[in-house]
């Protein structure tokens, strides 16, 4: 018996007739996270965790039909049973673990086994079949700790700011940037924030969380309040004339492509610090264990190296079709 | 080793041509002769002529991460630089105990003549002790090609400014074949060049592109119009009663034209010619396909020597009775070298002919004609001009043919290398034949990064099949290629190799059944 499936219109429950991340309108659709390639607008009904559900609503559409649930909580759909529980990638981010006549099914999402400070810690979840994603699935992706990493922005930082320089951290709106500001707050000041990323942040505090005393950085912000500051942004602020009227600059990207230096020199960025927000190869190889799971099912990335590189560790593993447009070039 | 390392990491993090130039003044200003000497060989491109075999490298390191080589490959073709892959599979977080760049390189030197065993067990040892970028730059000590981002014009800048010299002179003092034993920067820059070396050419002068527009701002009496020859550039450098043959990329060719040179060793000391070497037999100048029999051969035979003579086009003097009379204008510098090549009566020696256009209109005429005689377009060179560095703007001048073109359909793809990593970048096109597509070309260039994004995207949603890095394709996308020249082919299976093939434009209003078919390129061979 199998409980998830990969069709045209996403991964399907065909007992609980209900869709993971679809890619095309279905009736009901369960979201692992907020970011715009696994929620999308046009679905009758989701079910999410809260703060997905909340920065769903800011980002798509406020009259979105969302049942919220939290993370461990049981729901039964056709008598199949659905929970969340805790991807570690970013704020509100869930595993989706699906059970019926004693079988269990995880479709991760997108995860990250270290504890960024933001998200809830990953949560391994024993199961019969394990849906991975696999993003960063090849050995020369390993990830430096978070701690030595930050150290890292915060040098960078230091020296721009003894000598004049504005620093500009280009990330992703959602997830990347709350956890630099989480990790930064303390060390870095002032920090500004795009208005994009002060829209997520919003949210999230209403959740509780705090991102410390961070700025929003406005058409109205003069250039000379931003000497010396930090500037958080997606990479769309780099195209903006605001950017263009900063004096003196130096502009990074944050991402874990950024560990390749031909992928650095692609994105054009001078300065790359690689943080990612997925797992790196042996975070893949632990969480997959983890899950003690007999059938291993890899999405989302270096599929076939992944799945080649299982099968022959002797696991039963398979790339999944999937009808995506490609393979995603960004986090 | 630390100081280089550091330098490597500065140069990788910024794209300012000025923070580059402050980061090498910075690196010589405090670091010991004995490395300098050796990060200087290294930074201007010198090579030492991989003292172990990359496929060693690959088995060792794929044995070390204990990775199935598919994988090893995979990753490498995700990074698309060897001593990058192995840096990222292998390096410690910690760094451990490290040598002196010096060092590393002569332990590498001396092992050249030992067992892979040995050489494997040093490698591993050094690799067991090194962090990520240590690791990378140890790496790529065995297998060259730094790729830094610095050319070697910055260098010389840097340079210069550290030691109070001119550009012109550093990058002088940069060139030829001199080696790191008994040498220090400060040595090779400024004690006397010629004492020491008497083999060391002089910077080529370059040309920009010439363009149609152009022509209204130039007056055609103060230009000098000669054909732009398909051979092989180089410097004819005599002194001290040796000979010398530079190509282009500083490389000695003297043994692969043992018949030129052995004419040659009358020649005057004190001499410096610039010219072009082109098979030149019967008053007409050969095709490059002809030159291109006799490279790569260390030993011609007579049957080849015979068939494919050699002769040098002499353009431009630089040296004459040992002295530098680079900056003599260009219309007296030629009038001394045509004295000489007619006192000289050298069989190996010819002096192009100049050509007079009255208009520009003419001149055009002239360029479009260059394929009869076998030249690739026309020079168009100021008569004041000195014999500059490099390119300098409003002096030399190309002017190029229009290359040939071909519309073919994109059927295999590969990652590329370097900047495109990770993307796939390099494509192999084919035309019909028979109602088949036959490969033809590969070219890598002349997509913009948008298209190739879109490109690779079609490509990972079009896979046919994965033969390791390479991809198979759907036949849909048709591009316009633009070539240099087409020659029959016995090693093609199209049974045609074109010449320098590049993507002109992506046809995205072409079908793939509109595309070209082999008889049209194959008629095209004649002409070339």
């Amino acid at each position: 018996m199998e409980l998830l499936r990969f069709t045209p219109k996403g991964i399907y429950c065909e007992q609980g007739d209900f869709y993971i991340d679809p890619w095309r309108p279905v009736d009901k659709a369960i979201i692992t996270h907020a970011h715009s390639d696994h929620a999308r607008g046009g679905m009758k009904n989701y079910l999410t965790h809260p703060i997905t559900a909340q920065v769903m609503k800011h980002r798509i559409n406020n009259q979105l039909q969302i049942q919220s649930v939290v993370y461990n909580e049981k729901v039964f759909m056709n008598g199949v049973e659905v929970s969340l529980h805790p991807a570690g990638h970013i704020a509100g981010s869930a595993q989706v673990r699906v059970a019926y006549g004693g079988r269990v099914e995880v479709a991760s999402g997108d995860y990250k086994l270290e504890y960024d400070g933001v998200s809830a810690a990953f949560e391994p979840v024993k199961c019969h079949k394990f849906i991975t994603e696999s993003t960063f699935g090849l050995p020369i992706y390993n990830w430096a700790s978070q701690s030595d990493a930050m150290s890292e922005i915060v040098e960078w930082y230091q020296k721009n700011n003894a000598e004049g320089i504005t620093s500009v951290l280009v990330a992703y709106s959602l997830g990347k940037s709350q956890r630099l500001l989480y990790n930064l707050k303390n060390k870095v000041a002032p920090i500004y924030c795009h208005t994009t990323i002060c829209g997520i942040n919003q949210c999230l505090e209403n959740f509780g969380f705090s991102f410390g005393d961070y700025k929003p950085l406005t058409p109205a912000t003069k250039v000379i309040d931003l000497k010396g500051a930090l500037i958080i942004a997606p990479s769309s602020f780099l195209a903006s004339s605001q950017y263009d009227q900063l004096s003196s600059v130096s502009t990074a990207v944050v991402s874990g492509w950024m560990s390749i230096r031909g992928a650095k020199r692609r994105l054009n960025a001078e300065i790359g610090f690689a943080i990612s927000d997925h797992a790196d190869w042996k975070s893949l190889m632990s969480a997959i264990a983890a899950t003690e799971a007999a059938e291993i099912v890899v999405t989302h990335g270096y599929t076939f190296e992944l799945s080649k590189y299982l099968k022959e560790s002797g696991k039963m593993a398979i790339a999944a079709q999937t009808f995506f447009d490609g393979e995603k070039l960004e986090e | 080793m630390e100081n280089f390392v550091q330098l490597i990491k500065t140069l990788d993090r910024t794209t300012s041509y000025n923070q580059k130039v402050g980061a090498i003044i910075n690196y010589f200003d405090r670091t010991h002769e004995e490395e300098a000497i050796c990060a200087l060989y290294i930074l201007i491109g010198k090579n030492f002529g991989r003292p172990i075999k990359p496929s060693l490298l690959r088995e060792w390191a794929a044995a070390c991460a204990q990775l199935p080589s598919w994988l090893f490959e995979s990753s490498y073709h995700t990074v698309g630089d060897l001593a990058e892959t192995i840096a990222l599979l292998l390096s410690k977080e910690k760094l451990g105990k490290i040598d002196s760049l010096q060092y590393y390189i002569q332990k590498l030197q001396s092992l050249r003549k030992s067992t892979d065993e040995e050489k494997k067990i040093f490698v591993l040892s050094v690799w067991a002790e090194l962090d990520r970028w240590h690791c990378f730059v140890f790496n790529k000590l065995i297998t060259g090609g730094f790729r830094i981002g610095v050319s070697e014009k910055l260098i010389a800048k840097a340079l210069a400014k550290k030691y109070n010299l001119s550009e012109a002179i550093v990058l002088h003092r940069l060139m030829g074949s001199w080696q790191l034993v008994n040498q220090t920067v400060t040595s090779l820059l400024l004690d006397d060049a010629f004492a020491i070396d008497g083999s060391r050419p002089f910077p080529f002068c370059l040309a920009h592109g010439f363009n149609e527009a152009d022509c209204n701002h130039l007056n055609l009496g103060q230009w000098h119009v000669s054909y732009k020859w398909d051979g092989i550039r180089c410097q004819i450098v005599k002194r001290n009663d040796e000979l010398f043959l530079w190509s282009r990329g500083e490389e000695l060719i003297n043994n692969q034209f043992p018949d030129l040179c052995k004419e040659l060793n009358g020649l005057p000391n004190g001499l410096v010619v610039d010219a072009e070497l082109l098979v030149y037999k019967n008053n007409q100048v050969g095709t490059f396909n002809d030159l291109q029999r006799r490279l790569g051969r260390k030993k011609p035979s007579a049957k080849l020597l015979n068939e494919l003579p050699i002769k040098l086009f002499c353009f431009d003097l630089l040296e004459y009775e040992g002295r530098d009379i680079r900056d003599f204008q260009l219309k007296e510098r030629i009038l001394i070298l045509k004295n000489l090549v007619d006192h000289l009566q050298n069989s190996k020696l010819v002096l192009p002919p100049e050509l007079m256009p009255e208009t520009w209109d003419e001149a055009a005429l002239m360029k479009n004609m260059a394929r009869t005689v076998n030249a690739e377009g026309l020079m168009i060179k100021n008569l004041a001009g000195k014999y500059e560095s490099g390119r300098k703007k409003g002096n030399w001048y190309k002017w190029k043919l229009d290359p040939f073109t071909v519309d073919a359909v994109l059927i295999y793809a590969q990652s590329g290398h370097g900047r495109r990593a990770n993307l796939f970048t390099d494509y192999t096109f084919a035309v019909w034949h028979q109602q088949q597509l036959v490969p033809v070309a590969k070219a890598y260039s002349g997509l913009t990064d948008k298209e190739i994004l879109e490109v690779d995207a079609f490509v990972k949603k079009n896979t046919l099949e994965r033969f390791g890095p390479v991809r198979s394709v759907s036949a849909s996308l048709v591009f316009e290629i633009a070539f240099e020249g087409i020659q029959l082919s016995t090693r093609h299976k199209s049974g045609v190799a074109m010449r320098f093939p590049r993507i002109l434009r992506w046809r995205k209003d072409k079908l793939p059944e509109q595309a070209d078919h082999l008889d049209y390129l194959k008629s095209l061979i004649h002409i070339t």
